[in-house]
């Protein structure tokens, strides 16, 4: 058969079947996801973060660098519902400003390095070869680079640019995913439905879209809501440090390393940042876990008991 | 006094939503010098049963009931107690030798331990002289010598023969073998049965064998139960058995199996159904869903098992209506092959290989690799396969069948020879008409589980080659539902993922996929050999209606001598990558003309008694 075509038998042979559509594996994925309650909220809840963080400081009557001089270290009232700093600045306004650094950050971040890892480590794992060889190669020579080193540096003179900031911390986090899901691969490569696939006249970029990264989807999802917190918290070292976002501008790091001192005096100061950070994590974890359950489908956890004839 | 007395064992898995019953009320003895043999499909509660005896399960198992081995009641000890009992009193032989050993001792020193943490006060030295002893008499040349070596440097027949040999160390009462030889090939399967025929008699032990080969039971064992859903429904001697069988399913399990003696193209006898949930049985006798005999009183009690001769028991009350009946009558269906229509006097030619050489280089160092040998493959083979016709390879683990199948999918041109799809020499093709030959040479895989993506639906896993193919979204749909029709599956099943299938199915999804995009030739590598003897009947019975219906040419690559029989026109045999014989399967069959063929045939453990 040199042209896809169906011959009359295959169309004819069960017309009186209704073929109007099968499930796909996406309608599929899909239903599972949506019956795992808490990722599901999750998920809700990181989509109105993302959208509260930039669309609440417009109609806040105080800015992030406003300074109240008749609040200063003041408790959460109904004035400043998160209280304010021994400035007078608005914690509220201050968070939501810190948030939408860091989760920008935190979010490009993970998805970032996670592409690289995914491609890097399926077309080394998959093909092998020179083109393994020359990759690992480079992930050898990054990961002896000293790349916090390197990143405060960079991230100095280019003033705490977030652009530069989440493209130096996505190009030094992916080596260690990528040589795992490399791993991976390459045992996945030899397996029979790979095989089959092949023989099958499937493309090599069709089998590692379909067949390979499913199969290791769970440790590359796993993967980037680590790094989401990871991405945050490499953000907050670097404010720390003063490398990083610069004042009067402020990130999620920024707030609780000058709220830490003050934990037990002002808890305010400390825990509505942190409080935030906590939340952004817990829930990409937990949209993490649920997408794992539904693209896994040994996964226990969702599975509907089919009774067996 | 019997030497292991069971009596109402049952054994229960609790798991997260039901317990399963793996095991409810086996009764059963084994005296001295006997050889007792648990039968049935996967999952009927054999490997249960035996690791009950020997107290290997899991902490979770449930068991209750009694078992006594000389009149000492086990279940209840502790498990330090019967660690004082396994290796020294039981003895047991796993299925897996690979898995068996410990990969870095040598086999000498686990023999010398099973000897010393039994025997106290054994110096080294003398536990080594025993174990070297013991290594002769399991049969391996030069024992002193391979006492030093490791697992991996020995063949999976005599990793095995390493095995019985621990098992027996200590004299043990009684021997538990659990499938020991369902993981080797033909010739040494025939070779272990002797080594533990040898055992036996060594050490007066009673055996406990768990097979599912009905071949093995009729060569060794002396009694059998046949077990379904957790019970024996069927007890007697095996000569009994065989010749009086009165148990629909144990007719059943005997004519689906292969035999050498059946004409290419004769059906074999299926069991429809699968084997039923055992975590919620219904009320009435287990097997009634799948029994052509069942009646409505069927579904009322599970019944008894029954004496119904002398030393002959049976869990069914239509007995008499299966004596005497073969298990076509039976089960309502004819084995004859359908009347070769037109026996085309010269039929096209679809595949030839000529010549096929493939070798693997040795090479040693790690920085300069110098090439030290190679080994060859597949070295010089040369067949023809015909439209509509089947081709057998047949050969051992290693005889390069597989490697040789593996180069004509790969569809790139060999190291030397040259390999003809449909008249194309596959070395002139590009990418573009490689798509194009694709489509007509597709391959079916031994291992169903490894073969299905369990991240893939089955719609998916079907419409993957079509999609590649450039199909359109209708047309998939329309052609996934027919490729079901045709191997016998509900259009229901496509939303479901491959690990809610059983073995048959994820085959049937197999067979399926491979037929997607109407190929002229399928490569079939060992199809059957992972599933359950009433499972494969189904299956080849399915591989011959496909044949008959789409005119398919077969490439069957295949250990297992009757099921070759069963399918090929021709067969070539292969022994260390070359074709030692080649010709019309009933010829090879009946009259082999190479010493290797004559081995092969006579390794072939048969279902029938007066063999022996």
């Amino acid at each position: 058969m040199t042209e896809p075509v169906t011959t009359e038998s295959s169309t004819t042979a069960k017309s009186g079947v209704d073929v109007a559509s099968f499930a796909s594996r996406r309608t599929l994925v899909l239903r599972r996801f949506v019956r795992n309650k808490p990722a599901v909220v999750s998920i809700a809840i990181l989509v109105l973060l993302f959208i509260g963080c930039y669309a609440l400081p417009p109609l806040l009557p105080y800015s992030y660098s406003d300074l109240d001089y008749f609040a200063l270290q003041q408790p959460p009232s109904t004035d400043h519902w998160f209280g304010t700093n021994a400035l007078g600045q608005d914690l509220l306004a201050q968070t939501l400003r810190g948030m939408q650094k860091s989760l920008l950050i935190g979010v490009c971040v993970a998805f970032i390095s996670t592409v690289i890892a995914a491609t890097v480590g399926t077309i080394a794992g998959y093909f092998g070869g020179w083109r393994d060889r020359s990759l690992m190669w480079i992930v050898d020579l990054m990961l002896v680079v000293p790349s916090f080193l390197l990143v405060t540096i960079v991230v100095q003179r280019t003033k705490g640019d977030i652009v530069w900031m989440i493209v130096l911390l996505s190009v030094f986090s992916w080596m260690i995913s990528s040589r795992i899901v490399r791993g991976m691969t390459m045992s996945l490569r030899e397996r029979e439905f790979v095989v089959a696939a092949r023989y099958m006249g499937v493309s090599n970029t069709r089998i590692i879209l379909r067949h390979i990264i499913p199969n290791v989807a769970s440790i590359i999802i796993i993967d980037t809501a680590l790094n989401v917190g990871i991405a945050v918290l490499a953000e907050t070292a670097l404010s720390y440090l003063g490398f990083g976002v610069q004042p009067p501008d402020v990130s999620l790091g920024t707030l609780i390393a000058s709220g830490t001192p003050s934990a037990t005096t002002f808890p305010w100061l400390f825990l509505f940042p942190a409080g935030a950070l906590v939340l952004i994590i817990f829930c990409a974890n937990l949209i993490g876990d649920g997408l794992r359950d539904a693209l896994d489908p040994s996964s226990k956890a969702l599975r509907r008991r089919k009774a067996r004839k | 006094m019997s030497l292991l007395e069971v009596s109402d064992l049952t054994v229960a898995f609790p798991t997260d939503s039901d317990v399963v019953n793996a095991v409810r009320g086996m009764n059963f003895h084994v005296d001295p010098r006997e050889v007792v043999a648990l039968v049935g499909e996967s999952g009927a509660g054999k490997s249960a049963s035996a690791m009950a005896v020997v107290g290997l399960l899991p902490e979770y198992a449930a068991v209750s009931g009694s078992v006594r081995l000389h009149g000492k009641e086990l279940i209840g000890l502790s498990d330090q107690d019967m660690s004082q009992i396994r290796g020294k009193t039981i003895g047991t032989v796993f299925q897996d030798p690979m898995s068996a050993l410990t990969p870095v001792y040598t086999v000498g020193d686990q023999i010398a331990e099973a000897i010393e943490i039994h025997q106290r006060g054994t110096t080294r030295r003398a536990a080594r002289a025993r174990a070297v002893e013991l290594l002769d008499l399991v049969g391996i040349a030069q024992p002193e010598r391979r006492a030093r070596a490791f697992p991996h440097e020995l063949s999976g027949g005599e990793r095995q023969r390493v095995v019985i040999a621990i098992a027996i160390a200590n004299d043990p009462d009684l021997l538990i073998c659990d499938e020991p030889t369902t993981a080797l090939d033909v010739t040494v399967q025939a070779q272990i049965l002797e080594v533990l025929k040898t055992a036996r008699d060594v050490t007066n032990a009673g055996v406990l064998i768990i097979t599912h080969d009905l071949g093995v039971v009729a060569e060794f064992a002396n009694r059998a139960l046949v077990m379904y859903a957790g019970r024996p429904v069927e007890t007697a001697s095996v000569d009994e058995l065989y010749e009086n069988r009165r148990m629909p399913y144990t007719a059943g399990l005997l004519g689906s199996v292969s035999r050498l003696d059946a004409a290419q193209g004769s059906r074999l006898v299926p069991i429809p159904g699968a084997p039923p949930s055992m975590a919620a049985l219904p009320p009435g006798c287990p097997f009634e869903p799948r029994c052509p005999l069942a009646i409505d009183d069927c579904r009322i009690a599970e019944p008894e098992l029954l004496e119904i001769a002398p030393n002959h028991r049976a869990a069914c009350i239509r007995t008499d209506q299966v004596a005497g009946r073969s298990a076509a009558q039976i089960y309502g269906v004819s084995t004859e092959p359908p009347g070769t229509a037109e026996e085309a006097t010269d039929p096209k030619v679809v595949l030839r290989v000529r010549d096929l050489v493939k070798t693997y280089k040795l090479t040693k160092g790690v920085v300069f690799r110098r090439q030290v040998g190679e080994v060859r493959a597949v070295d010089g083979v040369s067949f023809e396969l015909q439209q509509g016709r089947t081709l057998g390879i047949v050969g051992e683990s290693g005889s390069g069948k597989s490697t040789t199948l593996h180069q004509i999918l790969e569809l790139t041109a060999p190291q030397s020879g040259s390999i003809e799809v449909l008249g194309t020499d596959i070395a002139t093709l590009d990418s573009r008409s490689r798509r194009a030959v694709r489509g007509d040479l597709q391959a079916v895989f031994q291992d169903p589980v490894a073969s299905l993506d369990p991240r893939l639906p089955v719609f998916e896993v079907l419409a993957e080659p079509l999609s590649a193919n450039g199909f359109g979204k209708k047309q998939i749909d329309e052609r996934v539902a027919e490729l079901l029709g045709i191997v016998g599956l509900q259009r229901a099943d496509a939303s479901r993922y491959p690990a809610e299938f059983s073995g048959g199915q994820k085959q049937r999804i197999g067979i399926a996929r491979a037929l997607a995009l109407q190929p002229k030739i399928l490569a079939l590598d060992e199809p059957v050999s992972a599933l359950d003897v009433s499972i494969q009947a189904g299956i080849i019975n399915l591989l011959l209606d496909l044949q008959e219906r789409f005119g398919l040419s077969y490439l069957f690559v295949s250990h297992d001598l009757s099921v070759v029989k069963h399918l090929a026109h021709r067969v070539a045999v292969m022994y260390k990558g070359t074709i030692v014989e080649q010709g019309d399967g009933d010829q090879v069959f009946s009259n082999p003309q190479h010493e290797y063929t004559r081995r092969l045939l006579a390794a072939v453990p048969q279902p029938e008694v007066n063999r022996r």
